[in-house]
């Protein structure tokens, strides 16, 4: 199976507008939504049967038993997290707490005690396709193993030679997570100060992995001159650039509708289908395009 | 007065929207919270000033003390440790730093070193002092530089503007937990939509008070629009889609300082601001 | 020797498992003896650090050999400094790679990724 996963570095450059159309247009039996901070992709795919839901558990969380309890002030002391407050009684901050559990090794009464916590719910949807997908409770810290259990649902369940894999923004743990394994990463970016900044910190952050990296521009038009400007720098770099689709003002329309890119002919479809033919030729032999 | 920025999906316009209210105030301090890919300072871009050091206590044992009874790895709940051939090693990127080992030690054979995470920077654009929290690639929590970030403000800087992360992860709430109001950032799709409800979850268990700006608007269906004036969400600026307003934010450009309505809008939402905070 | 694979499932007609530290098994097998043994990976459920947990328990269990597809830098270390001889896997079934080593048709790792760092 050749994994294709779609990054941004900076939030809404088009990553899932990019990753639904090219799912609609490789028909790929296999995709996931990697972006557990805030899914998006089951709104744009929209799923006929509900899906095999599961509980994701992280870390433990602490519990001050009141009844044991003597306000000594050791375990609030001791909590580098500030997890601990007064507030009739000693309690844990549940979302600051980050389940280290020296708490329970302070404190003299015994009083502490580490629960398991659900920071997680996944969700996989199984038609004549296999669609994984999650969403991290809010507050919740180490997203990076939902990730990782989301792309292993998807991968444990099926055998479609092409699977997508729609990823978070950012640079942090849950995008490294999604990068490990991937055959390619196609980073959509866009042609503003602010994009090019966070592009070259995602592009840092690949570079560590064995993927092959691809750039491609979504409303280029929006500015030219910046839009040649990422061209040139990932010419500088040795980084195939792929493609640029022009801004679509229908695309807002088509999204709320459950449409993709390539659902309607224009420009933006055709960029989407250069696209993706690249986007072959680099998964299945050419080292750089 | 502390006003946070937030969006629940990327790229709606945080930065955008925080950036021009900071210009538009008489003095600001701006504080950069989106440690992974902070964007403040592309627009309010005075020159560094000074960069300070981000770190995380990290623990080193002395091996003459250590006994090998593993209490240490035992108790590490983040695998950080593990015991070969009669050492201790320590895997500093894992360590969430909690000292907890330090702790359980018998021999005391713990102790700390501080390992780098981050920068903030310190820059003054005009009006407005910027401080930016920089997250080095490959380290997963931006916790530590947000309180640091907080720690720069001084009882005398009457209005600060926080630029929060994208989401409602852990880094989102440590960036609003001690804010005043936080002004809730969506765009017209159903992605923005779907985050809005994520992030006015988030600042309704906060009992954050705060209002909605809407962005890009297109003028037909906006189901962020839609989702607001179902759940009683003041709406306190609607910014039109304009591909000249976006083409001066792709050059880095402050819209305020170069187009008039972009200033009175922004003018406008401050004092509105200002008004919902003073009640 | 005692080699250690990681394994999907109890048998070892199975394949070799494709994570090092989060394979749910080891296989456990005694060259001079011919004892086959499953060891549990308690890592596979770990949050963070699954590759130094997972390492930390084949040293345990005195394995001086691994074969595995892959490993990450955080276990490589701990393998390194415990210096257990690492082999790449082949294709085929956990026994299927007992015999490929004896028979000296293994190579050894140069397939050390970063992978995550707290996961």
């Amino acid at each position: 199976m050749k994994q294709l996963l779609i990054l941004s570095g900076k939030g809404g450059t088009g990553k899932t507008t990019v990753a639904s159309s090219l799912i609609k247009l490789s028909s790929a039996k296999a995709f996931a939504d990697c972006d557990v901070d805030a899914p998006n992709l089951h709104l744009v795919m929209a799923q006929d049967k509900e899906p095999i839901k599961k509980d994701f558990y992280g870390l433990d969380v602490a519990r001050i038993n009141q009844d044991k309890c003597i306000s000594c002030d050791l375990c609030r002391q001791n909590c580098r997290f500030d997890a601990i407050n007064v507030n009739e009684g000693y309690v844990v901050d549940n979302f600051a707490c980050e389940g280290c559990a020296v708490c329970t090794i302070v404190c003299p009464a015994d009083a502490i005690d580490m629960l398991p916590r659900i920071t997680g719910n996944l969700s996989l949807y199984k038609n004549d396709h296999v669609f994984s997908t999650a969403e991290l409770i809010m507050g919740s810290g180490n997203s990076g193993l939902l990730v990782t259990q989301v792309k292993k649902d998807l991968t444990q369940n099926t055998d479609a030679p092409l699977a997508i894999i729609d990823g978070s923004p950012g640079i942090g743990c849950p995008v490294i997570a999604s990068i490990s394994g991937v055959d390619m990463v196609l980073l959509v970016t866009e042609p503003t100060l602010s994009g090019f900044s966070d592009m070259e910190r995602i592009i840092q952050t690949s570079r560590g992995f064995p993927a092959k990296i691809a750039v491609c521009i979504n409303k280029y038009d929006l500015h030219k001159e910046n839009s040649e400007k990422i061209e040139q720098f990932c010419e500088e770099k040795g980084i195939s650039f792929i493609g640029k689709i022009p801004f679509d003002k229908a695309a807002v329309s088509l999204v709320n509708n459950g449409l993709t890119l390539v659902d309607k002919e224009g420009l933006s479809k055709e960029a989407i289908v250069g696209i993706y033919d690249k986007i072959m030729k680099l998964l299945y032999g050419e080292e750089k395009i | 007065m502390k006003i946070a920025v937030l969006s629940g999906k990327g790229g709606t316009g945080k930065t955008f929207v925080a950036t021009n209210l900071a210009r538009s105030a008489e003095r600001c301090v701006y504080l950069d919270c989106d440690v992974e890919e902070p964007n403040g300072h592309l627009f309010l871009n005075g020159p560094l000033l000074s960069s300070s050091k981000v770190s995380l206590p990290i623990p080193k044992v002395n091996e003459s003390l250590c006994d090998g009874c593993k209490k240490c790895v035992d108790f590490c709940r983040f695998n950080a440790l593990a015991f070969v051939q009669n050492r201790v090693i320590v895997f500093d990127k894992i360590c969430h730093s909690c000292g907890g080992c330090k702790i359980v030690c018998p021999q005391d054979a713990i102790y700390e070193v501080d390992r780098e995470i981050g920068q903030i920077e310190s820059r003054t654009y005009k009006n407005t002092q910027v401080f930016t929290g920089k997250l080095l690639p490959g380290e997963e929590s931006g916790t530590s530089i947000i309180h640091e970030l907080f720690d720069k403000i001084k009882p005398e800087d009457s209005l600060v503007i926080i630029d929060a992360p994208p989401g409602s992860a852990c880094v989102v709430m440590d960036s609003i937990k001690d804010v005043d109001y936080c002004i809730l950032v969506a765009e017209p799709s159903i992605f923005g939509s779907h985050n809005l409800k994520m992030v006015h979850e988030l600042v309704k268990l906060f009992n954050k008070p705060h209002a909605a700006v809407l962005n890009k608007s297109l003028g037909e269906d906006n189901p962020s629009k839609d989702y607001c004036i179902e759940n009683n969400i003041e709406i306190l600026a609607d910014i039109p889609f304009s591909q000249e307003l976006g083409k001066l934010t792709a050059e880095g450009k402050l819209v305020v300082e170069y187009n008039n309505e972009a200033k009175e809008l922004f003018k406008d939402l401050l004092d509105k601001i200002y008004k919902e905070v003073r009640i | 020797m005692i080699i250690g694979i990681p394994a999907d499932k109890e048998d070892k007609n199975s394949p070799v498992s494709g994570s090092f530290g989060r394979a749910p098994f080891y296989f456990i097998y005694n060259d001079e003896t011919n004892e086959v043994e499953f060891a549990v990976n308690d890592a596979a459920k770990a949050q963070g650090g699954a590759g130094v947990k997972a390492a930390s328990l084949i040293v345990e269990k005195k394995v001086d050999t691994i074969i595995t597809p892959q490993l990450g830098e955080n276990a490589s270390m701990v393998i390194k400094a415990a210096n257990i001889k690492m082999y790449q896997s082949k294709e085929g079934s956990l026994m299927d790679n007992v015999l490929y080593l004896k028979d000296g048709k293994l190579e050894q790792l140069g397939n050390i990724h970063e992978g995550f760092h707290k996961s």
